[in-house]
């Protein structure tokens, strides 16, 4: 049952993007079409998964000291796997994804789950764990990247709707992704009636003591 | 010298980093509320920034090109940074405590922020040279240091607000994000 729940809990409860608030940058940047959110979110679970498998095997071998940096190494080599797979299998993906593919060794959903769970957990539950997280950013990748899509641009995954829909190109712009994600994250919140989060959670941030965003202010 | 003023005004207005191009959204919404605290970071990251290029750039040039080890930019660029910044931290901490006291407690932070590893990595993408790529990093901190400056005074109007209830917090915050990008939208085209 306990098992059941690590996977769950990151697919909705503690959704990284929408409850989490992690990982800003590539949910804003790729999501002007679906199949990006998509592109994106299966290349960000297949490194969580990985990464989490690898750095619970070797929890018991990385000093306390240098685990950041260890985890970061982890993390980038299989990045740069993911980004060959894609480059060699996916070309247009890998062309649309471009930088952020690269960017994410530095996704604070990975390095978060790295060092809250991961690094204290046993294998089988961070793969779990690794799964339902990505499984949970993907879906919000998906969702933003699909609104971003029909109202930008008419389509839904590369698809034109029928009848003919007014577009507004402002929805795949840049002011359109901030405007859509706090959008969406205010909707869910009132369905889960939650109250929307104060601030961004940095609570699995492996520098919320720096940023200062944890201060109460 | 031109061009290298075009880069830089265009990486400062055109295509901000914050706000075009996406990189370092978490410490823009998340610092960006006091004023001195957006500063002191905008400052750090744009340090950290050109120093990333002076120190990676060569690296990828002389080491990883010539041996056709490209593949292996990402984790050097980010081990590097990582390391970097380490350095850079005990540094000022033992030689000049009092810019210590202003910038230490960003520094850590810099490591998993997103703009650093993108402006090294957009300098090899780019194809630039050296002093173009320089060039792009200082246009590109003075960019983050303008949307987290502006970004701030936005906040500061907005607290006390009467915002809808489901709209408080985070969601207001991005929608004022979305207005701020908007404005810098305007700028589109004038380089």
């Amino acid at each position: 049952m306990s098992k059941i729940h690590e996977l769950t809990k990151g697919i909705i409860k503690e959704n990284p993007v929408l409850f989490g608030l992690l990982g800003m940058c590539p949910t804003l940047a790729i999501t002007t079409m679906a199949i990006n959110g998509l592109g994106m979110g299966l290349a960000t679970t297949f490194v969580l998964v990985c990464s989490n498998i690898v750095i619970s095997l070797l929890k018991n071998f990385i000093p306390e000291q240098v685990r950041l940096p260890s985890f970061i190494v982890i993390i980038a080599g299989f990045v740069t796997l993911v980004s060959f797979l894609m480059g060699a299998y996916l070309p247009q993906l890998y062309e649309s994804l471009g930088l952020f593919l690269s960017l994410i060794v530095v996704n604070c959903i990975i390095l978060g789950r790295a060092e809250v769970f991961a690094s204290k957990n046993r294998v089988f539950t961070s793969i779990l764990d690794g799964l339902g997280m990505g499984i949970g950013f993907t879906g919000a990748l998906i969702i933003i990247g699909a609104i971003r899509e029909i109202f930008g641009s008419g389509k839904i995954f590369g698809y034109t709707l029928p009848g003919n829909l007014p577009t507004m190109q402002i929805f795949i712009l840049p002011a359109g992704g901030f405007f859509v994600l706090g959008v969406v994250i205010a909707v869910v919140n009132k369905f889960a009636s939650r109250v929307p989060p104060e601030k961004i959670e940095c609570g699995s941030c492996p520098s919320k003591g720096a940023c200062g965003v944890s201060e109460s202010d | 010298m031109k061009e290298i003023m075009v880069i830089i005004i265009s990486a400062i207005l055109v295509d901000n980093f914050v706000l075009t191009r996406f990189l370092g959204v978490c410490p823009f919404l998340g610092v960006s509320k006091r004023n001195d605290s957006a500063f002191g970071m905008g400052i750090a990251v744009t340090f950290v920034m050109v120093a990333a290029t002076a120190v990676t750039f060569p690296i990828y040039k002389f080491i990883l090109e010539p041996l056709g080890l490209d593949y292996l930019r990402t984790m050097m660029f980010i081990l590097i940074i990582a390391l970097f910044v380490q350095i850079v931290e005990m540094a000022i901490k033992k030689k000049l405590p009092p810019l210590y006291k202003g910038l230490g407690v960003f520094l850590p932070l810099i490591t998993t922020n997103c703009a650093v590893l993108g402006v090294t990595l957009i300098n090899i993408d780019e194809g630039l040279g050296f002093g173009k790529a320089i060039a792009l990093s200082f246009g590109a901190g003075l960019g983050f240091l303008l949307a987290l400056m502006l970004f701030a005074g936005v906040r500061t109007s907005m607290q006390g607000k009467d915002i809808p209830k489901m709209f408080k917090g985070v969601p207001a915050t991005l929608i004022a994000a979305a207005i701020v990008s908007l404005a810098f939208m305007g700028f589109g085209g004038i380089v």
